[in-house]
């Protein structure tokens, strides 16, 4: 099942053109991270997919709706934008009360747990929180709300790496409690690689490469041996990026065959490494690859 | 009951390194059979993963036959893995420390030994599986 589908999707503000043609799918069940440069169009495509934006070409389809449609697709829909913002002048519990008034599916004694056991006051103000606190009170909103589908715009990157990891555990509870479908953009390659098991990297609007984690870490590889022409490859192997000295060449391929080549050495790439070659080599000629289950 | 811990630097993946650490913790006697093993939503909550690795790693060694889940109440060891013997490993360690002596007064320093093991090692992997 798809959670979220965007065909040809396109925003452009006055000037500016945030994203250009973004295609992708992502699948229900799982916890995806978005990943790329900054500009990629990540945070326009998740304000598009919240119906917080509308697009200016193409179309999106999230949780079977359109975005922004009405209040049963809200309802289907969290959203925790960039910097998790609040309303300062409210306390805490006028923030679940406002919750619980504007959401059908409101969870009270979910969000009303959660801040008891942050041991936040529920009647301070939300502006005198810190930004771990804040952070904390906007994915309880996020979650109280019971949605299908959660979307996260870069809710760590402000935080101390403690606050970070007890959003992070408190998110992976939730889903692992509720079994919510969860996007997440973030530029913290080692926090995805935790607890996202599926990837996106998006380049340009473009998707570079799009699949499970487990699977793309198994099927790509770096292999270094004496200098060649990468045409030579079997036809397999997929090119990612090449490098060459006068005597070495490095290339990365992608493939889901075993390497049997006794001139290279081979080695496995962690999430970063790899993320980092999607995302320094845009220009790569093969289009985006698919890895499917 | 254990505890998972997480190892960046490792080179393996989170699901990889839970079913390395059961395995491990089994033949260390250290989980026996009928032993719990922690519950998802536990370890999700301490490791900050994905709940699917959990699962994932749980449902690998459910097929290894070490495991095996009861719904609704937990994941439960139903196997052991026995280290080899003491009599066994005692002459091996011998053989390699013998061999080990023999390296340095060829002159290899520590990383040529290491990188000469790795290899060899990864070699009669490689060997065995074709």
């Amino acid at each position: 099942m798809t959670v979220l589908r965007a065909q040809g999707l396109g925003k452009k503000y006055k000037r500016k053109q945030a994203l250009t043609g973004c295609t992708l799918e992502i699948e229900a069940g799982h916890v995806t991270g978005l990943v790329g440069p900054n500009g990629a169009g990540k945070s326009t495509l998740l304000n598009i997919a919240a119906g917080m934006l509308e697009p200016t070409t193409g179309t999106i389809e999230v949780c079977g709706g359109v975005p922004g449609s009405g209040p049963e697709q809200l309802a289907k829909v969290g959203y925790v934008a960039q910097n998790t913002p609040v309303y300062s002048g409210l306390t805490i519990e006028e923030h679940l009360r406002f919750g619980a008034h504007l959401n059908p599916g409101w969870d009270a004694s979910l969000a009303e747990k959660r801040v008891e056991r942050l041991g936040l006051d529920p009647k301070q103000q939300a502006g005198k929180l810190s930004g771990g606190q804040r952070a904390q009170l906007a994915l309880t909103i996020g979650i109280a709300k019971r949605p299908e589908l959660l979307l996260l715009d870069e809710p760590v990157a402000a935080l101390d790496p403690l606050a970070r990891r007890e959003f992070l555990q408190d998110l992976m509870e939730a889903v692992a409690e509720h079994g919510l479908s969860v996007v997440m953009s973030s530029h913290l390659v080692n926090d995805l690689e935790r607890v996202c098991d599926h990837l996106v990297v998006l380049v340009d609007s473009q998707v570079r490469v799009i699949g499970e984690v487990e699977l793309l870490l198994a099927t790509h590889h770096r292999l270094s041996g004496p200098r060649r022409d990468i045409d030579t490859l079997p036809a397999d192997q997929h090119v990612v990026s090449a490098k060459h000295t006068d005597r070495q060449t490095t290339v990365l391929v992608r493939t889901e065959a075993p390497i049997l080549d006794p001139a290279w050495t081979v080695a496995r790439l962690g999430l970063e490494d790899l993320v980092l070659e999607y995302m320094s080599n845009p220009t790569a000629a093969r289009p985006a690859l698919e890895v499917l289950r | 009951m254990i505890e998972f811990h997480l190892d960046a630097r490792s080179g393996l993946s989170p699901y990889q390194q839970l079913v390395q650490q059961v395995r491990h913790a089994l033949r260390l006697g250290l989980l026996t059979e009928g032993d719990q093993l922690p519950k998802v939503k536990d370890v999700v909550a301490t490791l900050a993963i994905n709940p699917n690795t959990v699962l994932k790693a749980y449902r690998e060694l459910e097929h290894d036959g070490l495991v095996s889940a009861r719904p609704g109440v937990g994941t439960f060891v139903t196997a052991t893995l026995n280290g080899a013997s003491f009599a066994v490993l005692g002459p091996l360690r011998q053989d390699l420390r013998r061999w080990l002596g023999k390296a340095r007064k060829a002159g290899l320093d520590e990383e040529s030994i290491e990188a000469l093991l790795m290899s060899t090692f990864r070699d009669s992997a490689r060997e065995e599986i074709a």
